[in-house]
C-alpha cells in the first residue's frame, strides 16, 4: 500500500515557468489530497491557465517538482499526466458534436486502453455506468450538439470518469450555467468527492462554489497570494486578494426624482418570447432587468434594439415612436445595445481597436462620399482615452485585448454616437473581478450625464452596484419590480427563483 | 407515415422515386435490366471517386485533386506495365494502380497532416501538378492498346443477355469493386477507432488534439486511402473505356463532391453516411444517363443537376434554420 495517510494526492511544490523571460508562475506551491476540492482563484493573466497545462502535462515548468503520492512525478507529458489520472475539463469542454453521448464519453477511455476495433456494447455500458455514477439521466444515442449546455459539462465530466479519474481540473465551470444548474453541478462535485475523485475549480467567479470547496488557493501575477480553508473567504475576501485592492461597490446616488421620462415602452410583446412590457426610462436612471437564462430578458433586449421583431407595443424615445424591428431605426433614434457576446455580435475580431470605435461613425464623417479619416480617427481616438482602455497601439486587433478592454471598445463605439438610452446585455460577462467594477464605474458616471441606462444581467452583485431599480422577469412576464436600495441580493435570488 | 425530410437521404430517395417514375411514364420500357444496369455501370467509378471524397470531408477536409490522382495513375499504370509487365494478370494491374495512387495520395498527406495546411489549397494545387506532370514529362497520346490484365478485366462480365426487345445489356466484374470498396470503408468508419478518430477530427480537431488521438496519423491514412481509391478507380475507368486518355476524369471532382453533399455529408466536416452518398451518386448518374428519357434535352444535364444540388442541399439547411429560429 502506497502511504496514502501521510502524503497528499497531489503536491506541487515551488513550480515556476517562464515564457521568453516573462515570469508566468513563480514559486506556487499547494497540495491536493484525494476527495478534496480546491479553488484556484486569479483574475486572467493570473498563471491559472499555466498552472492547469503544467498539470496536464501540456507544458513543462522551468523549476520546481510535482508529487504523487510522495513520489516525484519526473517530467509530466499529456499521457503520463492522464494515466495519473488528471483530467482537465476545458470551457468549452472538448466535446465531439458530431458523437453520441455513449461514445464522448467513452472515447478517452477506448484510446487510452489501445483498442483498435470499435464495441459499441461496451462503450455504452461504461457510459451507462458513468451517467449512473453522477445521478444524471441523458439519451445515450443523443448527438452532442443537440444537449444543452448543462448536459455537454456532465457529459464532459462523465468522460474524465471514465478515464479513471482522480483530479478533475475544471476551467471556469459554471460560466456558461444557469444558477440552478449550478446548484445541480454542486450536487455533483459531492458525489465525486464522496467516491475519492478531487476537484480543482479554476475560475475568477468562484463565490459560488466556494461552499463545496475544503481549500482555497489565490494567484495574483503568477504568485501565490493567500491560501487557506474555504471557510475563511468570502466573495469579498477573495475579490481582494486576486485584485490586490479593495472593490467595495456601493450602490449608485439616488435618481433625481424631477427628470423628465426618456423612454417609455408600452404593451411591447413577442408570441413565445414575452408578454407584454410596460416600463418608463427617465434620464439618469439605471434601471435592471433580471430573469434566469429563458426568461425573456435577452428576447426583450434584443426587441428594444430592434434585433427581434416584436409582435405590437410601442417604444419611445423622447416623446418620439421608435420603428419597431429595426436596429438602425433604433440607434437613429438615439438607442444604444451593447450584446451578450460581443465577441460574436459586437465586434470586428482581426480589424483594429481604432476602426472597431470608428466603424459606428462613418457617416457622420463622410465629407462629399470621402470619409474625414482625420476626424474620425481623432474622436475614435478621445473615446479611447475617456473609457482608460489599456493597449499598447489602437492600431493593434481588438482580438488581442481583454475581456474589460474589449468591452470597453463597444462602449466607445456607441458613446461616440452621443446615444440617449444604453441598452447593456451582460456587461461584464467573461470580464474579471478589477475591470467589471471599473465599468460598473464607467456605467455610474454615464447614467449622472443624464444617459437612461439599461442593465440585462443575471449577475446580482452587478445589478444591486448599478441599478436605482430592477425589473423582474420570469416565463416572458415581469413579476417584480425593486427599488435597488430595497433588495439584496439573497433576496433578489429568491425572487427570480420562485 | 412521416417521412423525416430533414434527412437528405430521403430527400434524394424520394426525387431518385420521382424520377423513375416519371421516365417510366415517359418510355414503359425504361423499367429494364438494361436500365438498371447501365446505371450500375455508370456508377462504378463514380461511385468510387465519391466514397473517397465523403471520408475526406467526414474528416473535416475537402479533396479535389483526386480525379487528377485516377488519371495520372491510369496512364502511368498502363504506360509502366505496357513497357515492362505487359503479362501481368488483372488483379496484378490493379494492385499497381492502388500503389501508384496510395503515393501520390501520400504527397497530399504530407503538405496537409506533415506541414498542417489547408486541405483544399494543397488539393487545389496537387490536381495541376499531378495532371501538369503527367502531360508534361508522361505523355499526351491516348494508350490505345492496353496492358492485357487491364482489357481481361474490363471485359469480365458478372452478368450479360439479352432483353426481350432483343437489346444487351451487361453488368462487369468492376462491379464488384465497387460494393467491396464500399464494405470496407463502412468497416473502417463504423467498426474501427480509426473511423471513430476520423469522425472525431472532422468533429472537432482541437477536441481530439486534446484527448490524444493521434491527429498526424489519421489524416496520413486519410489522405493515402483517399489516393489508394482514386488509383482503383483509375484503373478500372482505363479498362472499362478500353483506352488510357490523359485527358479524362480531371474536371469530375466538383460533379463527385455534389453527390456527396447532396448525400447529406457536411462541407465543414464530421458528418456523412455512405448510403446518403450512393444515393447520391445514383441521382446523379441517373440524371446524366436517362433526363432526354422524360424529355429532357441532354444539354440541360448540368442545369438540372445544379438544381437538384440547390434543392437538395438548400431544403434541409433551410429547415434547419428555421428551426434554430423557433427555437431562440
Amino acid at each position: 500500500m502506497p502511504p496514502e495517510g501521510t502524503h497528499p494526492m497531489i503536491a506541487i511544490d515551488g513550480v515556476t515557468k517562464t515564457y521568453a523571460g516573462i515570469t508566468a508562475l513563480a514559486d506556487v506551491g499547494f497540495s491536493i489530497g484525494a476527495g478534496e476540492a480546491i479553488c484556484l482563484a486569479g483574475e486572467n493573466g493570473s498563471g491559472k491557465s499555466t498552472l492547469i497545462k503544467i498539470l496536464a502535462g501540456v507544458e513543462q515548468p522551468n523549476g520546481g517538482t510535482i508529487r504523487f503520492a510522495g513520489e516525484p512525478a519526473g517530467t509530466l507529458n499529456p499521457r503520463r499526466s492522464a494515466a495519473a489520472g488528471i483530467m482537465v475539463i476545458f470551457q468549452d469542454f472538448s466535446l465531439f458534436p458530431n458523437l453520441s453521448v455513449a461514445e464522448n464519453i467513452g472515447f478517452s477511455a477506448e484510446l487510452a486502453a489501445e483498442r483498435r476495433l470499435v464495441n459499441k456494447a461496451r462503450v455504452r455500458n461504461l457510459a451507462s455506468d458513468m451517467l449512473k455514477r453522477l445521478g444524471v439521466e441523458i439519451d445515450l444515442d443523443a448527438m452532442v450538439e443537440t444537449l444543452p449546455v448543462a448536459h455537454k459539462q456532465l457529459v464532459a465530466i462523465c468522460r474524465a470518469l471514465a478515464c479513471e479519474a482522480r483530479l478533475i481540473i475544471m476551467d471556469e465551470p459554471t460560466t456558461a450555467l444557469t444558477e440552478r444548474e449550478v446548484r445541480i453541478l454542486l450536487g455533483i462535485i459531492r458525489r465525486l468527492k464522496a467516491d475519492g475523485v478531487a476537484v480543482l475549480f479554476v475560475s475568477h467567479k468562484l463565490a459560488e462554489v466556494l461552499e463545496v470547496c475544503e481549500k482555497v488557493v489565490v494567484l495574483r501575477n503568477g504568485r501565490k497570494v493567500a491560501e487557506g480553508p474555504a471557510s475563511e473567504f468570502d466573495a469579498a475576501s477573495l475579490t481582494r486578494h486576486m485584485t490586490g485592492r479593495d472593490v467595495a461597490e456601493e450602490p449608485p446616488p439616488p435618481v433625481d426624482p424631477t427628470a423628465p421620462v426618456l423612454m417609455q415602452v408600452r404593451g411591447l410583446a413577442k408570441t413565445g418570447s414575452f408578454d407584454p412590457v410596460n416600463f418608463d426610462l427617465r434620464a439618469g436612471e439605471v434601471l435592471g432587468i433580471s430573469g434566469l437564462l429563458g426568461s425573456g430578458r435577452t428576447a426583450l433586449a434584443k426587441a428594444l434594439f430592434g434585433l427581434a421583431a416584436p409582435d405590437q407595443g410601442t417604444v419611445t424615445v423622447a416623446g418620439k415612436s421608435v420603428p419597431l424591428g429595426d436596429p438602425l431605426a433604433a440607434a437613429a433614434n438615439g438607442i444604444a445595445y451593447v450584446p451578450e457576446d460581443r465577441l460574436t455580435e459586437g465586434l470586428f475580431l482581426t480589424q483594429s481597436i481604432l476602426r472597431n470605435v470608428g466603424i459606428g461613425r462613418l457617416e457622420a464623417h463622410g465629407r462629399g462620399g470621402m470619409l474625414d479619416l482625420g476626424g474620425l480617427w481623432g474622436e475614435a481616438t478621445d473615446w479611447l482615452k475617456r473609457l482608460t482602455v489599456k493597449t499598447s497601439s489602437v492600431e493593434a486587433p481588438v482580438r488581442s485585448l481583454s475581456g474589460g478592454n474589449q468591452q470597453r471598445v463597444v462602449l466607445a463605439r456607441w458613446l461616440a454616437t452621443a446615444p440617449r438610452v444604453l441598452v447593456l446585455n451582460g456587461p461584464s460577462v467573461g470580464v474579471d473581478v478589477g475591470s467589471k467594477s471599473d465599468i460598473h464605474g464607467i456605467i455610474r458616471n454615464l447614467s449622472q450625464t443624464g444617459l437612461g441606462v439599461i442593465v440585462i444581467s443575471d449577475d446580482l452583485p452587478e445589478l444591486l452596484a448599478t441599478c436605482h431599480r430592477i425589473l423582474v422577469m420570469k416565463a416572458g412576464r415581469i413579476t417584480d419590480e425593486i427599488a435597488g436600495s430595497d433588495t439584496n441580493a439573497e433576496d433578489l435570488a429568491h425572487r427570480l427563483a420562485s | 407515415m412521416k417521412i423525416d425530410f430533414s434527412r437528405n437521404e430521403t430527400l434524394v430517395g424520394l426525387v431518385i422515386l420521382g424520377f423513375c417514375a416519371l421516365a417510366t411514364v415517359a418510355d414503359p420500357s425504361f423499367l429494364s435490366l438494361a436500365t438498371l444496369t447501365d446505371l450500375l455501370r455508370g456508377g462504378i467509378v463514380l461511385g468510387i471517386f465519391a466514397v473517397a471524397a465523403l471520408l475526406v470531408l467526414i474528416s473535416g477536409g475537402l479533396d479535389v485533386s483526386f480525379t487528377a490522382v485516377a488519371a495520372f495513375t491510369m496512364y502511368t499504370t498502363a504506360l509502366m506495365l505496357n513497357t515492362w509487365a505487359p503479362g501481368v494478370p488483372w488483379f496484378a494491374a490493379l494492385a499497381v494502380g492502388m500503389c501508384v495512387g496510395g503515393l501520390l495520395g501520400l504527397i497530399n498527406g504530407i503538405f496537409i497532416a506533415g506541414f498542417g495546411l489547408p486541405t483544399l489549397i494543397v488539393t487545389l494545387g496537387t490536381l495541376s501538378v499531378f495532371r501538369g506532370f503527367m502531360l508534361t514529362f508522361i505523355g499526351q497520346k491516348q494508350i490505345t492498346t492496353l496492358p492485357s490484365g487491364m482489357r481481361e478485366f474490363g471485359r469480365a462480365m458478372m452478368v450479360r443477355g439479352t432483353n426481350a426487345d432483343g437489346s444487351f445489356y451487361s453488368l462487369p466484374w468492376a462491379f464488384a469493386a465497387l460494393v467491396l470498396v464500399v464494405v470496407v470503408t463502412w468497416t473502417i468508419l463504423h467498426r474501427t477507432m480509426l473511423g471513430r478518430a476520423i469522425f472525431a477530427i472532422g468533429g472537432s480537431l482541437e477536441s481530439a488534439r486534446r484527448i490524444g488521438v493521434n491527429v498526424k496519423a489519421t489524416q496520413y491514412f486519410v489522405y493515402i486511402y483517399v489516393g489508394v481509391l482514386a488509383g482503383l478507380a483509375g484503373v478500372i475507368h482505363a479498362s472499362m473505356a478500353r483506352v488510357a486518355n490523359p485527358f479524362d476524369l480531371v474536371g469530375l471532382e466538383l460533379s463527385v463532391i455534389a453527390a456527396v453533399v447532396l448525400g447529406g455529408a457536411r462541407l465543414a466536416g464530421g458528418y456523412g453516411t455512405l448510403t446518403g452518398t450512393l444515393l447520391g451518386v445514383a441521382l446523379i448518374v441517373l440524371v446524366r444517363n436517362s433526363l432526354v428519357v422524360i424529355g429532357i434535352p441532354s444539354t440541360w444535364q448540368s442545369v438540372t443537376i445544379g438544381i437538384l444540388i440547390l434543392i437538395g442541399t438548400g431544403l434541409p439547411a433551410w429547415q434547419a434554420k428555421r428551426a434554430a429560429a423557433r427555437a431562440a
